[in-house]
């Protein structure tokens, strides 16, 4: 019996949809003693349960707006959800938006080092990977330019070299298996294929089923915020293709 | 208790890049560099100097070393209390992104801004010899308002940052709130005088302005003990923004995310 890597426990996350956005102190006490600070209550998830096993890959499928970003984001930890928790065995680090955490002044280097403390790893640790990740980002020429004159493809290389290169127990791809020019895609690609390999615990967001069959062994579908079904890709993936017909 | 402490302990690195990234990013693409966190609290003092003994014909040989006092103090205040105020929108990329424990942003900033203070006291120590005020034991307490000042700043620092998240208008005016702040810290002024004229209270319910006396009264080497209200006062506000500041800040901190 493996262990499980990820405990999804009755998780549910409200949103307060205003129908304006009210952002200044002004509008609000106006709004707040006009007693028009209604909100449309929406909810993103409802009672999604779910484990997985250390090792699986887990495809996560589901119709524009059914809830896969938001539970991605729980399980990142980002969103706190409404209801229910998360529990989380071994460093997830999350492949959402590459880059984003970047500081535009800074250089490579500098980048890299920051990046890797924002995912909680120590100096020590992502020195002893620093040549490997410019290598891999094809970078060295550009190492101690500021990130801000990087092109975006050049941008995603590093943040795709450096959340992979530090080997996550959990990866979280939010189709982003297309990741610069077509060499960077398929080096990109062999990488996490061999992450699969050597047993990270992956979630994986795609509208591709033909990707996911490819990829995963394991898969659930969201519809509305709630989870419709669940277990092997053989036995879900037909469901999908049903409801996308 | 101790899921916080682990918690700190495993993002310290983050927390160590955080504040490297403020210090460094500061003075990136000006000539000088760093060496302005030296030359700004001079030229600012010369200035001072200048218009208020001159023009109000004060002729104290030490009057430098009184504004240079009162200025980096308050500027450090200002300075750390803006800065955190915007750090979590400054860092919206990463906080939508990754998981990070938030406090960490506005502390961030708080700490980058008290080392830059730190290094710029530099310019005290050489305009105080050089005008001839010399330390004596007595300037050894100076760290008592130095530490409750830290302690100061990141408490409001973090009432501001969970507040600005939520109105941005909070920006504005808290530039306003800080030019208040400022006139009355006696930074250019003797607030002795003024005590004469039946303004007390405001100097005694003004827990920057203590710090700032404190301090004055260790570098010119007496003792702050005279009338220990100024040192306590400041200590306790500090300790009770501090409290106030982290449960606020941790009572909305998983609603941030909505609105950055």
């Amino acid at each position: 019996m493996a262990q499980n890597a990820l405990e999804i426990k009755d998780v549910s996350m409200k949103f307060n949809l205003s129908k304006e956005k009210v952002d200044s102190l002004k509008e609000y006490v106006i709004k707040f003693l006009k007693r028009e600070l209604k909100y449309n209550e929406f909810w993103a998830l409802q009672n999604v349960s779910f484990n997985v096993k250390k090792g699986d890959r887990v495809g996560v499928l589901g119709l524009n707006g059914a809830g896969k970003s938001t539970l991605l984001k729980v399980i990142a930890g980002v969103f706190k959800p409404t209801m229910g928790e998360v529990v989380r065995h071994g460093k997830i680090v999350p492949l959402l938006e590459l880059g984003a955490g970047f500081d535009s002044q800074y250089t490579g280097r500098e980048n890299i080092y920051l990046y890797g403390s924002v995912l909680g790893y120590s100096k020590e640790f992502v020195k002893e990977r620093f040549d490997e990740i410019v290598e891999f980002a094809e970078l060295e020429e550009f190492i101690d330019v500021p990130i801000k004159n990087y092109s975006s493809g050049m941008k995603s290389r590093l943040g795709f070299s450096i959340a992979t290169l530090i080997e996550p127990d959990i990866l979280i791809l939010d189709e982003v298996l297309s990741v610069g020019d077509a060499k960077f895609k398929k080096k990109s690609e062999k990488k996490i294929m061999g992450m699969f390999d050597s047993g990270v615990t992956v979630l994986f967001v795609s509208h591709s089923i033909a990707q996911v069959k490819r990829l995963c062994n394991k898969a659930i579908i969201l519809d509305h915020g709630k989870l419709i079904a669940q277990g092997d890709i053989e036995d879900v993936a037909p469901i999908y293709i049903k409801m996308t017909e | 208790m101790t899921k916080y402490l682990k918690g700190f302990a495993r993002y310290r690195f983050l927390l160590r890049e955080l504040v490297k990234k403020g210090i460094k990013l500061k003075y990136r693409r000006s000539y000088l560099g760093i060496i302005w966190t030296l030359l700004e609290p001079l030229l600012t003092m010369m200035v001072l100097t200048l218009v208020f003994s001159t023009f109000y014909g004060r002729d104290d040989r030490s009057f430098p070393v009184y504004v240079l006092t009162g200025r980096l103090l308050y500027s450090f205040f200002s300075q750390g209390t803006k800065s955190a105020m915007k750090s979590i929108r400054g860092h919206a990329g990463m906080i939508k992104k990754v998981y990070v424990p938030k406090y960490i942003y506005p502390l961030s900033c708080v700490i980058y801004n008290f080392i830059i203070f730190l290094l710029s006291l530099i310019v005290l120590v050489a305009v105080s010899l050089f005008l001839g005020v010399y330390p004596n034991l007595w300037t050894l307490t100076a760290i008592i308002p130095l530490f409750t000042l830290f302690f100061l700043t990141l408490g409001v620092g973090m009432v501001l940052s969970t507040l600005a998240v939520f109105f941005r208008d909070l920006e504005y005016l808290w530039d306003v709130g800080l030019m208040l702040i400022m006139y009355t810290c006696a930074i250019f002024y003797n607030a002795e005088r003024l005590v004469k004229t039946g303004t007390a209270w405001v100097f005694k319910i003004n827990p920057l302005y203590a710090c700032i006396k404190t301090f004055r009264d260790a570098v010119y080497g007496d003792s702050m003990f005279v009338e220990p209200y100024w040192v306590y006062m400041p200590l306790i506000v500090a300790g009770a923004t501090c409290v106030i500041g982290f449960l606020f800040f941790k009572k909305f901190q998983d609603r941030f995310i909505l609105h950055i």
